[in-house]
């Protein structure tokens, strides 16, 4: 009995294999995206959007469907996308990574070999972001990946519209040290234990050291731990008259942090400053404002921008989904970058992926938080801004670099790192290569 | 000498923050000897509940009297956990008694039920669901009992059921008509913001002492007094105690065995509701809110020595003055100057996730050689 089943198991299995393997092979041969005109001449093409809708990180990434549904919803309005003088209407498969990261590249499988979309936007964690490099980079499609991140990366197959560590951190401390109410004191840094922390902090410990600063201290919470009285403890002890705390709690650490700090006595008012990188408008509401008034944040965009472009696409979101509603840095990557993917297609007359990859570079956008550009390394070139919290939610911005900063793929500061680039459009070059 | 009494107020602050979360698997596990791992999301109901009741005080009719809601989240939170617990005895565990596999895969599974449950349910209506479980399953017991016994019983049951859906009904429209927050679901992070007073520090002898800690310390002290209490000096804490050192004999004796479960399982989840209000004081309240506390509930549990409250109690404390001391290097300030390998390697376990590492590390070494914690239960354990 057990016998027969077994050998009617093993037939099965090496029956589905073997069907694998023809789907497999069949794949690689398909080059077509789903790009379809019917006899009327109504052309459409679908483009997947991948973020979990499910799990810990959906209330995050659900702001990113919106936003990224949002501007699909004008570019159709405008009359879609252009290709041999026809009009596409782009639709779109939207797939659930739920929160877990081998999903994420399970349904980039599906969206790349099933529903044949010309691109997908997507992803939210670095996580997620490793689990789906290799999908993308063997089937040669490609992907939008809209999150601030730790960068030590730069696939030919991803663009990333966030800002690399040179585009927030970087500037951040700069202006930490030297212009902050607490410039010249010493740096405390408190991260959650995973890879953006660790690495943005090795960054900004190299950093202080080259301004001449000092870096009294660091700690790393282990994720889902929000026991922070240990390291309130180090921090009065490292810093016992007011100093600078750079911040990359993860979440609703975040939220224990700010609130027994202020307990504590560790506030403005007492000389200690706290620069968060993953602190935007939204996580403000939660948080609230009353714990963070007077700290700082560093982004490309912030909702506060007082231009008509960033006031438009604020008043835009909110009659889209209604007036409660915020939009913060990571919506406006995920914003400008269905723009920058419309715009190369235009550029190349084409859905095709290599066509659409070379027309990306030195497409340039004005985008909400103004003019931005990709550039060879699949970065783009960003505006940063440094805020200071205020009591109603929003960030007053102190600073802004004159212009956009060219982003570094591999960090010049991070010691693992410098003296490396990365440049896509010359194949002598690729990925990383001695500058 | 202030350094000393730093340190060890911070590990008695930790120390009581883990305590209060695992008073009440102490009990569930501890003398039920069930493996409940929806405890964690018992704690985040009793977080939730902090957070709706206040929002109710921050009505207008209520506003005179926002300082003093805490004190009505405490009791509310009891009974908002506890009556879920009771449910969840009632309907899942009840049936699994003896087959501690099963009870582990089917309590884990609610504990996800739970979260999505708070995810896609809006918090007024989860609290007109609550008002119509604790009056139907309290109308029974506050109605003359003759009612129940008649013929007419069934009808009788009927309709005090029915009233309570009534009743929640009720609720649950007054409170989504009045609070728009919680009209609608929200997977979002809640944030509850603990009245003036119980905010900011208390400066005293050059140290800062955080109220919100004292106050949580202060609730842990009347918890445990009150549970010892209870199972010590009543009788039905008698009875919940006779039952668990030999349930044959005692049901011989007459204890209502099945009642006796019911109410420990009861008020083991309603002290994790109690928790929930003091963990709510410190971070913020949302779905995965649970899972945070839950490693170190059965930590702390297995450490004291299963069914033993003051093992409890001092394994608490143990592991909140050692992750102090590790967590915040305390060693190098206390003797400056040791013999610099030894200075590199506390240095070295001076971040809060090396810490965790340390004190889970020392844990395993101790239960190599204490195997049953700190205080092994005595005697012959009739029903193991």
């Amino acid at each position: 009995m057990s016998s027969s089943l077994s050998k009617r198991l093993f037939a099965g299995l090496a029956a589905a294999s073997l069907g694998l393997a023809v789907t497999a092979c069949g794949g690689g041969s398909d080059e077509a995206t789903n790009a379809t005109c019917d006899d009327d001449g109504n052309c459409t093409v679908t483009v997947g959007i991948l973020h979990s809708l499910t799990g810990t990180m959906a209330i995050s990434e659900k702001t990113l469907v919106d936003t990224e549904k949002m501007a699909i919803a004008e570019i159709n309005a405008a009359g879609g996308v252009e290709v041999d003088g026809k009009n596409y209407t782009i639709e779109t498969i939207v797939e659930d990574g739920a929160s877990t990261w081998p999903t994420f590249a399970e349904k980039s499988k599906k969206l790349i070999d099933q529903d044949k979309v010309p691109v997908v936007f997507g992803g939210w964690t670095s996580a997620s972001r490793k689990e789906m490099l290799p999908v993308y980079e063997s089937k040669n499609a490609f992907l939008f990946y809209p999150i601030q991140y730790e960068g030590q990366e730069c696939s030919n197959n991803i663009f990333y519209t966030g800002a690399t560590p040179n585009q927030q951190s970087e500037p951040a401390t700069k202006f930490m040290y030297e212009k902050s109410p607490a410039a010249g004191k010493d740096f405390f840094l408190v991260g959650s234990d995973y890879v953006f922390p660790r690495t943005s902090n090795t960054i900004t410990k190299a950093q202080v050291e080259q301004l001449g600063g000092k870096v009294v201290g660091e700690d790393y919470l282990p994720l889902g731990n929000t026991e922070v009285a240990p390291i309130i403890a180090k921090i009065k002890k490292a810093l016992p008259d007011g100093g600078v705390i750079i911040n990359t709690l993860n979440g609703d650490q975040n939220v224990a942090f700010f609130k027994q700090i202020q307990d504590a006595g560790i506030t403005p008012a007492n000389g200690y400053y706290v620069m968060s990188y993953s602190i935007a408008e939204e996580e403000i509401s939660t948080i609230g404002s009353e714990f963070l008034e007077g700290h700082y944040g560093a982004w490309n965009y912030m909702m506060s921008i007082d231009t008509p472009a960033s006031k438009k696409f604020a008043a835009d979101f909110k009659a889209t989904y209604g007036a409660d509603r915020m939009v913060a840095d990571p919506q406006e990557s995920a914003y400008n970058m269905v723009y920058l993917w419309k715009a190369a297609v235009e550029k190349a007359n084409s859905f095709e992926d290599d066509k659409v990859r070379e027309a990306l570079i030195g497409i340039e956008f004005d985008a909400p938080q103004g003019p931005v550009k990709v550039m060879p390394n699949h970065h783009l070139s960003q505006t940063v801004r440094i805020g200071q919290i205020t009591k109603d939610g929003q960030f007053a911005i102190l600073e802004e670099t004159d212009g956009p900063v060219s982003p570094q793929a591999w960090n010049q500061i991070h010691p693992d790192s410098t003296g490396y680039a990365c440049d896509w459009t010359d194949s002598s070059k690729g990925g990383k290569y001695k500058l | 000498m202030q350094l000393l009494f730093e340190s060890l107020f911070n590990g008695v602050a930790i120390g009581s923050v883990l305590l209060m979360a695992a008073l009440g698997l102490a009990i569930v596990f501890g003398l039920m000897g069930v493996i409940n791992l929806a405890h964690g999301e018992l704690i985040m109901l009793g977080a939730y509940t902090t957070y709706v009741v206040q929002l109710i005080f921050k009505l207008p009719a209520l506003q005179p009297l926002y300082n003093c809601y805490v004190l009505v989240a405490i009791p509310l939170a009891f009974v908002v956990s506890g009556v879920v617990g009771i449910l969840l005895e009632r309907t899942v565990i009840r049936r699994l008694y003896g087959s501690p596999l099963e009870t582990l895969l089917a309590t884990w599974g609610v504990s996800l039920i739970l979260q999505q449950f708070v995810r896609s349910v809006p918090m007024a209506y989860a609290a007109g669901l609550i008002l119509a479980l604790v009056s139907g399953f309290g109308l029974p017991l506050l109605l003359p009992s003759g009612w129940f016994a008649g013929a007419r019983a069934r009808l009788i049951r009927l309709g005090s059921w029915a009233f309570s859906a009534f009743l929640g009904v009720c609720l649950a429209g007054g409170l989504a008509s009045q609070i728009d927050r919680i009209a609608r679901a929200d997977a979002r992070n809640v944030d509850v913001t603990a009245p003036q007073w119980m905010r900011g520090g208390l400066e005293m002898a050059g140290m800062t002492f955080p109220v919100p800690r004292l106050v949580i310390i202060v609730m842990t002290v009347m918890a445990v007094v009150g549970v010892s209490w209870f199972l010590n000096r009543s009788v039905w804490g008698m009875r919940i105690r006779a039952v668990t050192q030999n349930r044959s004999m005692s049901d011989c004796l007459g204890i209502p065995t099945e009642t006796v479960d019911v109410l420990t399982f009861g008020i083991g989840s309603g002290l994790a509701g109690v928790a929930g209000v003091a963990v709510s004081l410190l971070g913020s309240v949302g779905p995965n809110v649970g899972g945070s506390y839950i490693v170190g509930c059965f930590m702390v549990v297995v450490l004291g020595g299963v069914g033993n409250l003051y093992g409890t109690v001092l394994a608490s404390f143990a592991i909140g003055v050692l992750t102090d001391l590790i967590g915040a290097g305390r060693l190098l300030s206390v003797w400056p100057d040791m013999p610099s390998p030894l200075a590199s390697a506390v240095e070295f376990f001076a971040t809060t996730s090396m810490a965790q590492v340390m004190v889970f590390a020392l844990i395993v070494v101790f239960l190599q050689f204490r195997p049953a914690g700190l205080f092994p239960q005595k005697g012959r354990m009739v029903e193991a």
